[in-house]
């Protein structure tokens, strides 16, 4: 019991923003100085975020850069509170009827090569992302596509014009993978400059980088924000395994790992350490599913897909497979922890996600029965990586197992598992996710629309009454009406037709050293990375 | 024919031990090679298990207890549970079927890849032989553990994958040792004598070469039963081997580097059994080599 | 002499070539490609037009055969081309991590000598007698038991003795510096992996300095010798040892070769930024480029330690030459 006392002594340290309650009682005067050295667990591919999607690019590149707005840093938990980054004032009201977005840049801001940057900065990076010329890459190229242009009247006035009246554009505008490049390097260097060169105006500056082992950077002197950065620098370390990045944090090699632990994990180095770990814990952004081909015969009967999800105990998962992995949250297809979600008791009638769960597993017996399947031997294809995927998938075989279902886990290397998912449709079941950086259910639920580009269940064209309701609902004016009808749209998804499951959404832990001092737990591991606020209290 | 088989005989003499009933070499195993005997007792011990895991294990491998997780070593889970309370001793006397598995259908399938060809590319010897020898030695210049990881990270994880990319450096090996073994045997004149009788190659193969090149075959297979399992669990430990849910040593190591800081027991019985296997497996090959070939460099 | 490595030489041009044959083509077997990892990390939405953009600025357009000659090519210009996901040169990516592998490859062979060969020694002169299965069975553990498990058990062992001892848990540590800028640093990392892998590299060797002492032991000279009545160390250093150097000289050449680029699981568990590692990143990323050249740099490695061992034989023993 000791253990746990000590736990949630610890938690009780920590902000425990989670739960929607306010930060430490009384802010401390942030020291200045000392070095942050913190873990990412992968190497980034290139520095140029318009083309990555990685979070191992946002931890380490991100302090070198500002964005338009970012999500506050001191609420990061709100998916509607965002701030000026380097626009002045408030983030602005839109005009003309939700169509114009104008924005005033700060004076005088520096990147780090001495340029000042201009409104015309920020133009043609945005162009350069939603309007890309032919053959550049950019990644989030489709999620402005409600931009129609935009310019820059003088050189501290962007003017976003849209094509239509939508929610989702500061979401979008706020997303830690656009930062502000300089315009004079995009014309000077090309669009691939950026791949192996840093230049922007964040609080940092590049200082080196070790492929496969570190990135290093400076505390940037004329940084636009007064006062700030507090930290002299930080460190960027490379480590794959989980076990050495627990055991860094354990051992003092870094003081965080920004994506987050198991619970075990985390009970684990607040048994170790006591005191001198801080743990902050939120709900994620990202949700596991499983999808069954609908292309397959199997699973073309709805009974059976229904089977599937009422064998899965999901509040039981929750109590318990939350403990080894970083999953926790039962939800549906929106995000937990927004205003349009489902409440429990709104959850509860769904199928799959009754309190009842033997009850629920006759059901699904009996449904199986009736669809003659119930001897079903199937095949769960996963992906080759740990956490969380094939911890949960190895739980599903298990659950589904309590309902006679044989079920062989299939595991394929990252390129074989997306080639399979999106082109050769070759599985009976996949394991599949949906992970996203500013919270905008809207536009993230389309994942479960058969039309969406990242949906893999084969279902095209098969449910037209799921694509319109979510149409309507993306056009519905007021929230309580898009509320509705993303239940609609829920109760038809996840329940009627059970085209995909939701298992259990992710839960985002963070033990650090305390000493760490100013960075806030965001909902997702891409937000909040700027590190200007973050000090060491050594 | 009985000019042949005398010649035979004398050429056995010269080229590898002696022919003695198996009663005899067991006896002379015994005594000569307490440390082998050993590793055959762990091999004995762990076969065993293996067929025995119904009767012997103490949990059902896969039952999975949600309020035992990573429970501590206990009268109940006597080498404690997993990340999903499953019992780890059941796991690890189930997962010795997989590591026997692996083991020997890599080992014999590889054993007898290369006794196939190294016997194929002595006897018939000319193009044949030389194009076969260029073809291994290509398969000869991979560290063992890149061409494996080449492999799999290829075919996708799996055990039949698995075992293919650990059958496939192993072939190579046993062929060139056999070759060499077979080689000196067709330059003696009983071969050319059996042509000369009129023998079909299959018979001259199947009669006269394969029985004169046993002992390096026995040897190789034997060396590479403990390579096999290593080599598994190197993989799996990659996350590129057996999945679960299957009991599996290597996997259980894997998935335990995530949880060992806090309940090493997950690491530290499963590591052991793979040592212990590969420990049992290597002393009783390295007996057998002693016993059939005094002569032959260990390594 | 020098006819023979002529022939040793151009025997080795098809080996190579086959050897690039095999790992380009097999790295290509399966469909997909680094594009798909790199840009569906967050299981969002991209057009596939974007995927056609990122293959077309890394060659994965072109043919295959025009892949892979570009890859052969390579060799002769020196140009080994560029990592398709960090974009930097692949021999800069290696030169990084040379140094590391290099001094850990170099610690753990003298890891490995310092007590395979007395070991090996002992346990032949004293063949058959409690110490001598002691060795034996020492240096058989030491190949059964994997070395990245060992490395595991060391790195708990260490954090959980540091904090019973001293307070404070201690972890070596998990960034790379070079042995000139920081020598306690350096050493402090790599004394536990060299350990580690030490073990299992001194088990090979003090397995193969006893089988060759037992060989020379039984030759005539050394019989002729102790008969003469020489002084039983005298005979072992002067005479056997000498000549049952050689092919523990080869063994040690051959791990050290494959501790240069084979070390794929133990570098994980250490956090080592080494050879080992950038091929699982590769193979991992599917990084084409880096994964094939790597897996090339390594036989060739192999190939050319190979080479030199035979010649020395070869010098040594004129017979083989003609054989």
């Amino acid at each position: 019991m000791s253990k746990y006392a000590r736990f949630a002594l610890a938690l009780a340290v920590g902000t425990g923003l989670a739960m929607g309650a306010t930060g430490p009682a009384k802010a401390e005067t942030p020291k200045k100085g000392g070095t942050l050295s913190y873990i990412v667990a992968a190497e980034a591919p290139s520095y140029d975020l318009h083309k990555e999607s990685t979070f191992a690019a946002v931890h380490p590149i991100r302090p070198f850069y500002s964005l338009l707005i970012r999500v506050n840093p001191e609420n990061p938990q709100s998916p509607t509170d965002f701030q000026c980054d380097i626009c002045v004032g408030e983030v602005p009201k839109p005009t003309d009827g939700g169509k114009t977005y104008t924005f005033k840049i700060k004076k005088g801001v520096k990147f780090h090569d001495g340029q000042v940057m201009t409104a015309h900065d920020v133009v043609a990076t945005y162009n350069k992302i939603a309007f890309p010329p032919e053959g550049v890459a950019s990644v989030r190229k489709a999620f402005f596509k409600m931009l129609d242009s935009v310019t820059a009247p003088d050189d501290e006035t962007v003017v976003f014009k849209l094509k239509f009246a939508t929610g989702s554009f500061l979401p979008v505008l706020a997303n830690p993978m656009s930062p502000i490049y300089s315009a004079k390097d995009l014309k000077e260097h090309g669009y691939d400059w950026h791949e192996k060169n840093v230049n922007g105006t964040g609080a940092f500056k590049f200082k080196e980088a070790v492929a496969g082992s570190h990135v290093d950077g400076v505390k940037f002197e004329d940084f636009h924000m007064q006062g700030k950065p507090y930290l002299d620098g930080f460190r960027a370390l490379i480590s794959r395994k989980m076990a050495i990045r627990v055991q860094a944090i354990r051992g003092d090699r870094a003081a965080i790992e920004f994506r987050g632990f198991p619970p075990k994990q985390r009970d684990d180095l607040v048994k170790a350490l006591g005191k001198d770990i801080t743990v902050q814990e939120s709900d994620w952004n990202c949700v596991l599913l499983y999808t069954p081909n609908h292309g397959r015969p199997i699973m073309q009967d709805p009974r059976v897909r229904q089977a599937l999800t009422l064998a899965v105990d999901r509040w039981g998962g929750s109590q318990h497979l939350s403990r080894i992995a970083i999953v926790k949250t039962v939800g549906g297809v929106g995000f937990p922890g927004h205003p349009l979600s489902a409440t429990k008791a709104e959850l509860v009638p769904l199928k799959g996600y009754g309190t009842d769960l033997k009850a629920a597993r006759e059901e699904a017996k009996k449904l199986l029965a009736e669809a003659g399947k119930s001897d079903l031997k199937f095949e769960l294809m996963n992906r080759g990586t740990d956490q969380p995927y094939k911890i949960v998938g190895t739980w599903l075989i298990g659950q589904w197992r309590q309902i006679g279902l044989e079920v062989t886990q299939r595991v394929e290397p990252t390129k074989t598992f997306y080639n399979e998912l999106r082109n050769t449709k070759n599985f009976d079941v996949s394991l599949d996710f949906n992970c996203q950086s500013v919270v905008n259910p809207l536009v993230d639920t389309s994942k479960f629309i058969g039309s969406a580009g990242n949906n893999y269940a084969n279902m095209k064209g098969q449910d037209q009454q799921l694509e319109e309701v979510y149409e309507q609902m993306l056009q519905a004016p007021e929230e309580a009406k898009q509320r509705e009808l993303m239940r609609v749209m829920e109760k038809r998804a996840l329940s009627d037709q059970a085209h995909m499951g939701v298992t259990l959404w992710w839960y985002k832990i963070n033990p650090h050293r305390s000493y760490v001092k100013g960075w806030k737990i965001a909902p997702s591991h891409y937000l909040n990375q700027s590190l200007d606020q973050v000090w060491l209290d050594k | 024919m009985v000019t042949v088989s005398e010649i035979q005989t004398e050429a056995q003499f010269e080229e590898v031990a002696p022919k003695k009933p198996w009663s005899q070499v067991a006896l002379e195993l015994c005594r000569k090679q307490p440390l082998g005997v050993f590793g055959l007792a762990i091999v004995f011990v762990m076969i065993i298990a293996a067929i025995l895991a119904e009767v012997v294990s103490p949990n059902d491998p896969l039952q999975e207890h949600f309020d035992a997780m990573l429970a501590a070593p206990s009268a109940e889970y006597l080498l404690g549970t997993d990340e999903f309370g499953r019992d780890i001793l059941t796991r690890l006397i189930y997962g010795s079927r997989t590591a026997l598995l692996v083991g020997f259908v890599c080992a014999i399938v590889g054993a007898t890849g290369g006794l196939v060809l190294g016997v194929a590319s002595a006897y018939f010897g000319g193009l044949f032989d030389l194009i076969l020898q260029r073809i291994l030695d290509v398969f000869m210049a991979f560290p063992l553990i890149i061409l494996a990881l080449a492999v799999v990270a290829t075919l996708g994880p799996g055990i039949e994958n698995v075992m293919i990319a650990i059958i496939l450096p192993f072939i190579p090996q046993c062929a060139r040792v056999v070759r060499s073994n077979a080689l000196a045997i067709r330059e003696i004149p009983y071969v050319d004598a059996a042509r000369a009788l009129g023998f079909s190659d299959a018979r001259i193969i199947l009669r006269h070469m394969v029985p004169n090149v046993m002992a390096p075959y026995l040897i190789m297979l034997t060396t590479f039963l403990g390579q096999a399992i290593l080599l598994e669990a190197s993989l799996s430990f990659l996350g590129l081997g057996v999945q679960d849910p299957t009991p599996a040593w290597g996997l259980m190591l894997s998935n335990a580097s995530e949880f060992f800081e806090g309940a090493p027991w997950v690491a530290v019985y499963p590591g052991v059994a793979i040592s212990l296997s590969v420990f049992g497996f290597n002393l009783f090959g390295d007996s057998v080599r002693d016993v059939l070939d005094p002569k032959m460099r260990s390594r | 002499m020098g006819k023979y490595i002529l022939k040793r030489l151009i025997a080795m041009i098809p080996t190579l070539l086959g050897a690039a044959v095999l790992v380009f083509f097999l790295l290509r077997l399966a469909p997909g490609d680094i594009c798909e990892v790199r840009l569906l990390g967050t299981g969002a939405t991209v057009a596939q037009e974007q995927i056609d953009i990122c293959r077309e600025s890394l060659g994965l357009d072109k043919p295959q055969i025009a892949q892979f000659f570009d890859f052969v090519w390579g060799y002769f210009i020196f140009d080994l081309g560029t990592s398709m996901w960090t974009g930097q040169p692949v021999t800069h990516e290696i030169a990084i991590r040379f140094e590391l592998s290099l001094q850990l490859a170099v610690m753990a062979t003298i890891v490995a000598t310092i007590i395979a060969i007395p070991l090996g020694i002992i346990s032949a002169v004293k063949q058959n007698t409690l110490i001598d299965y002691f060795v034996r069975g020492f240096a058989i553990a030491g190949i059964a038991i994997p070395s990245f498990w060992l490395g595991l058990m060391i790195i708990l062992g260490l954090l959980v003795f540091s904090q019973a001892w001293f307070g404070e848990p201690w972890m070596p540590p998990i960034m790379f510096k070079s042995i000139w800028e920081d020598p306690a640093h350096n050493l402090s990392q790599l004394m536990w992996p060299a350990v580690a892998t030490g073990y299992r590299y001194s088990a090979v060797a003090a397995r193969m300095t006893r089988s060759a002492m037992l060989e020379v032991l039984r030759e005539d000279y050394v019989r002729t010798a102790r008969a003469k009545g020489m002084v039983e160390k005298i005979v072992i250093n002067r005479h056997a040892l000498k000549n049952a150097l050689l092919p523990v000289v080869t063994i040690l050449a051959l791990e050290f070769a494959f501790l240069m680029g084979g070390l794929v699981v133990t570098e994980q568990v250490f956090n080592l930024n080494g050879l080992g590692n950038l091929m699982v990143d590769g193979v991992e990323h599917h990084d084409f480029t880096m994964t094939q050249n790597l897996v090339m740099l390594v036989v060739i490695v192999f190939v050319i330690t190979n080479l030199i061992t035979d010649l020395a034989y070869a010098w040594l023993d004129p017979r083989i030459r003609y054989s």
